[in-house]
């Protein structure tokens, strides 16, 4: 292993920033892309599980190659150009979906203040970037120069908007009770001595619950994914893309569903904070101290519960008709997260939850 | 009243919950998945896989060259030659089966008087080249021999329904 430590300090000797900048876009980037393969991985076994199949279990342990296998047959699959379509744009658009959905995890702290841009507007960040990624999917379908292309991706984006809208007041209680858009603030203000009383999934429950559904939703996962309708418009935005395009595509979806599971914890539950806060404070071993006091542990398995509620959903829900979507983003959630918006004002006028410990 | 109490319940996702609930006890069910080259499913007695040609215990091959199989063979899978042996017994010079024309009915074990030809309980087999597809007696003379055994099991099983 020495000599990747050697080429390293070569490289940084003589270009410090070059290598620097490549580690730093290196570190966050691949661990990203393993859990977006691992992820693919538990969807297909938990997927097969509830069909009370078994899932991938050929390649490698327990079939945990698979996904790697899937990805190297894509990679190294011709790609197919439509004849009419604008092949600049083709080949970008898969590129602006994946960007934001990279960029986003710049702001993600897996422990206070511990990210990788611990920027003050970091809430705002992530919903300009997770906005910028619908802009892929549109010159998708628009570059495709197909109708089940276009379909898709203009159905992908109105659903994208209207939950946007939804999803933004969500986090507007959250930001009016954290009183902070950073991302390490918002967690600080559910420390507490209550437990997981002091978690923001308490008083804005019906927020936590339609934020999470917005997620869904505006990731385009089932069971919103009218976007990639099999049965009506053969695969939506990504039709006519094959091979590392599509492969691109892929991830982008899989990237931000792993960011909405990750965003879920760190707005409503608490991110890091453990459930026994407060109530537990012995100091017995580090290897063990996580459980009561708190630690990235933590966000990880709430992280890992919110992924797999996205597989679980799949599962389970038969696909929304498109209407029923809009009606149900327009007529329910908005008006919903409005009045809510209206209480977690009251809530934080009149002192009934206070942020921090 | 009810309008009221039934927007309140479709708030609760009360059905979403149930059908929630209903995939996750389906998350722990044994799995029906059989493993198959690992695994195989039990196979009926009665199963019709590859022929073979058998012999009696004292090595004398049963097929006496009465053209039965060939007569009633829907597919026409079956070709056989024969001619008379020294001991004045009539018996098969050739005998083909063409495992692309047969349609697997069973047939040929059911009108053979001697009980020679047999479809045995093997599945699986493959071909590489042309031709391959028909197999001559001494293959199915051979698989006979092999499998004896399965073979006598398997009619032995059957043998008080026949």
């Amino acid at each position: 292993m020495n000599w990747i430590l050697d080429v390293y300090h070569t490289c940084a000797a003589h270009f410090p920033t070059l290598t620097m900048a490549i580690s730093l876009l290196l570190f966050p980037l691949l661990p990203l892309i393993i859990g977006v393969a691992m992820y693919v991985w538990w969807e297909r076994k938990v997927i097969g599980w509830m069909h009370v199949r078994m899932g991938p279990n050929q390649i490698g342990p327990f079939g945990l190659v698979q996904t790697f296998a899937d990805v190297f047959k894509l990679l190294l699959k011709e790609v197919v150009y439509p004849q009419k379509a604008n092949k600049a744009l083709f080949l970008l658009a898969p590129l602006w979906a994946l960007v934001p959905a990279f960029a986003a995890w710049s702001v993600i702290p897996i422990a206070s203040h511990a990210a990788w841009s611990d920027a003050n507007a970091g809430l705002l960040l992530l919903l300009a970037m997770t906005s910028m990624g619908v802009y892929g999917i549109i010159i998708a379908g628009w570059a495709s120069n197909s109708r089940y292309a276009m379909l898709g991706a203009m159905r992908s984006a109105a659903q994208v908007v209207s939950y946007e809208v939804a999803m933004g007041f969500s986090l507007v209680s959250v930001l009016i009770l954290a009183g902070s858009l950073n991302l390490s603030d918002i967690v600080n203000a559910q420390a507490g001595s209550k437990g997981f009383l002091d978690w923001f999934a308490v008083p804005l429950l019906p927020m936590f619950i339609i934020y999470f559904v917005s997620g869904v939703a505006e990731t385009n996962r089932s069971p919103f994914d009218v976007a990639e309708g099999e049965s009506e418009i053969v695969a939506g935005f990504h039709v006519e893309y094959s091979g590392a395009p599509f492969a691109v595509f892929f991830l982008t979806e899989y990237a931000n569903m792993i960011l909405i599971s990750f965003l879920a914890p760190i707005l409503f539950l608490g991110g890091w904070l453990s459930p026994l806060q407060g109530w537990i404070t012995a100091d017995v071993h580090w290897t063990v101290n996580w459980i009561w006091m708190g630690g990235w542990p933590w966000l990880f398995i709430k992280f890992f519960a919110f992924a797999t509620a996205y597989l679980w959903f799949r599962a389970t829900f038969p696909r929304y008709r498109y209407d029923q979507i809009m009606r149900l983003g327009w007529k329910v959630f908005i008006p919903i997260t409005i009045v809510w918006v209206f209480v977690a004002g009251c809530m934080k006028y009149f002192g009934w939850v206070t942020a921090g410990a | 009243m009810n309008r009221v109490t039934g927007y309140f319940k479709s708030l609760m996702l009360l059905e979403l919950w149930a059908g929630l609930w209903l995939t996750f006890k389906y998350l722990w069910r044994p799995k029906y998945t059989m493993r198959y080259p690992m695994e195989h499913i039990p196979k009926s007695n009665r199963f019709r896989g590859l022929h073979a040609l058998r012999r009696y215990p004292n090595g004398e091959e049963r097929c006496i060259a009465c053209k039965l199989c060939e007569a009633v063979c829907p597919a026409l899978a079956i070709t056989i030659d024969s001619t008379q042996r020294e001991d004045g017994t009539r018996r098969t010079t050739r005998y083909e089966i063409d495992l692309f024309k047969c349609i697997f009915c069973g047939f040929c074990e059911e009108s053979c008087p001697v009980d020679s030809i047999v479809e045995t309980a093997i599945h699986e087999y493959h071909f590489e080249k042309r031709g391959e597809n028909v197999i001559d007696k001494q293959q199915l003379l051979a698989i006979g021999d092999r499998f004896e055994k399965d073979i006598a099991a398997a009619r032995a099983q059957d043998a008080a329904f026949r």
